[in-house]
């Protein structure tokens, strides 16, 4: 299998390089279907397993005791009408962008690194939506009425006003989910029938041969299976650029100075995928060492992720320095005492943890020494994650300080706050790590297609001259 | 041979590469062969020209339900924004369809996706609970590393297979009958 074989088909040796070592089908399948068959679960996944299970317990906790006593428990004030809840519920639908890019707009554009990722990715935005839509819902007070944002008959006889941001909210976030499901399900039903295939124990067996919906590798089904897959990435694309886009109209439909700027789509998405990457390369780097899947997940995969998030840190920081320009270029008192204030104000603490993880960490990544550092992609990695977290905390509390002075305060968490924002990620991983002990976390299909010997005529040249 | 390969599903060979199943395929198309499919681990590029397969319908499945949605879902807000629960916001027209634009884009976007997975889904007739094919054991390769084609008992053109050995001359490694998993198999 040397690389003089195919020399006529350098682009797809080229491609292969992301895939070290040229594995066979089998070895492939072994790499990946091991891990969720094995009989021991690792006593390293019980561990993070029980951590992140209590705390996505104590979020409930928090959760039954809101639905019990209101709203009230949480830091909220007025003007600061919008607290942690919104923030996270920004931070957890912007985690998931990252994923949709990956596993649709890669796949249109026919980046074949994506294969080794892309299920990872996908599985991180299904869980990050997930974490992102119980905010709304339990922020509502009146939990029972969340109904409201669908509709749905009933005997008030009255209908959602479609024209409110927090309507398209509801429907953006609600088919986003439901797209990124279906999406994440059509590329694991080869898997699992591979599981099926592989399966000893009798439940296992019964299981992965539901799921795998009697999947058979017939010619006749990829036919269809290809198309429809490549239909879903289709329309999964438009989703990654407008689901946070309609969530930035929440902010920018409104006239809070600060908020009320026609930067806000663009840079919220930007934003997002910044963030969304920061998130699958923490996840992968853990991954792929524990599960020893580092000739898959590999460098050049690692360094191209680092690349992006090079491009959309850097968009960012953009966006910052002109959201600053724009606010003097305005003449706008409001406007201009807002940015001033973020960056001096009594939130100047947040505003410069988000500059310096933002702004500054991805510019590392302009050195090939540093973005093929493991250690310094893990840091990074997480970094920014922290100051994307920040970032959205900044711009939700403008609401401290508008227009009349009387009427300022200051915002600060009760610990029920902090007790969800930590138990969103205790429910984010309680479901990851589900996920990777049960589901294949690299798409086999997807990897097998793009090794040098998949292509009819690899095979072709070397047996036949 | 010929009444037992009635009873039977088909027959089931074994091949080593993408490479050889596409050239068999080929042959098989030539030859005119019908109820006949190709296996293999993953899509293979250029196999629908060589079975010679048209282009599948999901596309214009979906096309229909998207658009269908999308008009459905329209229909709705102007009857809900005019005549069922009319208000006024901010002094505007009953109907401001520009305001309606991001869940109309919402609601168009899911109806096609769910078109897409239950379209793919019918046409290939799925799910399903069990098939002929996974009554031999050898099939299981198929979803790891294995290449396979399988022709059906019904083609007309089955009885060449077994007279003229062709399906060996294309270069399987292994050739069986498949049962149809009914009792007069065993």
């Amino acid at each position: 299998m040397s690389t003089k074989d195919a020399k006529g088909n350098a682009l797809v040796i080229d491609e292969d390089r992301f895939i070290v070592g040229n594995p066979t089908y089998e070895e492939i399948t072994e790499a990946v279907s091991r891990i969720p068959e094995q009989r021991a679960t690792p006593k390293a996944w019980w561990v993070l397993f029980l951590v992140s299970a209590a705390l996505a317990g104590m979020f409930f906790a928090h959760v039954g005791y809101l639905f019990w006593k209101g709203t009230g428990i949480w830091g909220l004030n007025i003007p600061v009408g919008w607290g942690f809840a919104i923030v996270n519920f920004v931070f957890w639908v912007g985690i998931g962008h990252a994923g949709t890019l990956i596993s649709a707009i890669l796949f249109l554009l026919r980046q074949r690194w994506r294969t080794s990722i892309n299920r990872f990715a996908e599985a991180m935005t299904i869980f990050a939506v997930i974490c992102a839509l119980m905010f709304p819902t339990i922020h509502v007070g009146r939990v029972w009425f969340i109904y409201w944002t669908m509709p749905i008959p009933n005997q008030m006889g009255m209908w959602p006003n479609f024209r409110s941001g927090l309507v398209w909210d509801a429907f953006a976030v609600g088919t986003y989910f439901l797209c990124s499901l279906m999406f994440w399900y059509v590329g694991l039903v080869p898997d699992l029938a591979t599981l099926r295939d592989r399966a000893k124990g009798k439940i296992r067996k019964i299981l992965y041969g539901v799921f795998s919906l009697g999947w058979r590798g017939g010619n006749r089904q990829w036919r269809h299976y290809e198309l429809a897959y490549l239909v879903l990435a289709g329309v999964s694309t438009p989703l990654v650029l407008s689901v946070h886009s309609i969530v930035s109209t929440d902010f920018a439909t409104s006239l809070v100075p600060g908020w009320h700027t026609t930067i806000f789509p663009p840079y919220f998405v930007a934003g997002a995928i910044f963030s969304g990457f920061a998130m699958v390369m923490t996840l992968s780097l853990i991954a792929r060492r524990v599960y020893g899947l580092e000739h898959i997940i590999s460098l050049k995969v690692l360094e191209r992720m680092n690349i992006i998030m090079l491009v959309t840190g850097s968009m960012v920081g953009y966006a910052y320095g002109m959201e600053f320009f724009i606010a003097w270029y305005s003449g706008n008192i409001y406007e201009k005492f807002t940015f001033v204030n973020r960056a001096f104000g009594p939130y100047a603490w947040a505003y410069w943890i988000m500059v310096t993880c933002n702004v500054i960490t991805p510019q590392l990544f302009w050195f090939k020494r540093l973005r093929t550092a493991i250690p310094v992609m893990f840091v990074a990695s997480i970094l920014i994650n922290i100051g994307m977290w920040f970032e959205r905390f900044v711009i939700v509390m403008s609401l401290s300080r508008d227009f009349l002075p009387s009427s300022w305060d200051y915002y600060s968490p009760t610990w029920h706050d902090v007790g969800l924002l930590i138990g969103s990620f205790g429910l984010f991983f309680t479901l990851f790590l589900l996920f990777l002990r049960f589901l294949p976390m690299v798409a086999m299909a997807e990897v097998k297609a793009v090794l040098p010997q998949a292509d009819p005529h690899y095979h072709g040249e070397r047996s036949h001259g | 041979m010929a009444e037992r390969a009635r009873k039977a599903y088909g027959v089931l060979a074994e091949f080593r590469s993408t490479g050889d199943l596409l050239r068999a395929a080929e042959k098989l198309r030539d030859a005119g062969f019908r109820r006949w499919d190709v296996h293999s681990p993953f899509p293979i590029h250029g196999m629908d020209r060589a079975m010679g397969l048209g282009r599948s319908p999901v596309g214009f499945i979906v096309g229909l339900c998207g658009t269908t949605g999308l008009l459905v879902f329209l229909a709705f807000l102007y009857w809900i924004n005019v005549y069922d629960y009319p208000m006024v916001i901010s002094g505007k027209p009953h109907f401001s369809y520009q305001a309606f634009v991001p869940p109309l884009f919402a609601i168009t976007i899911l109806s096609s996706a769910l078109a897409a997975l239950f379209g793919m889904l019918a046409l290939n007739r799925l799910p399903r609970l069990h098939h002929p094919l996974f009554s031999s054991p050898q099939f299981e390769k198929v979803t790891g590393g294995g290449f396979f084609i399988s022709v059906e008992a019904d083609d007309p053109k089955f009885a060449e297979i077994e007279r003229t050995g062709l399906l060996e001359a294309l270069g399987a490694t292994a050739v069986e009958v498949v049962g149809d998993g009914g009792e007069d198999e065993r």
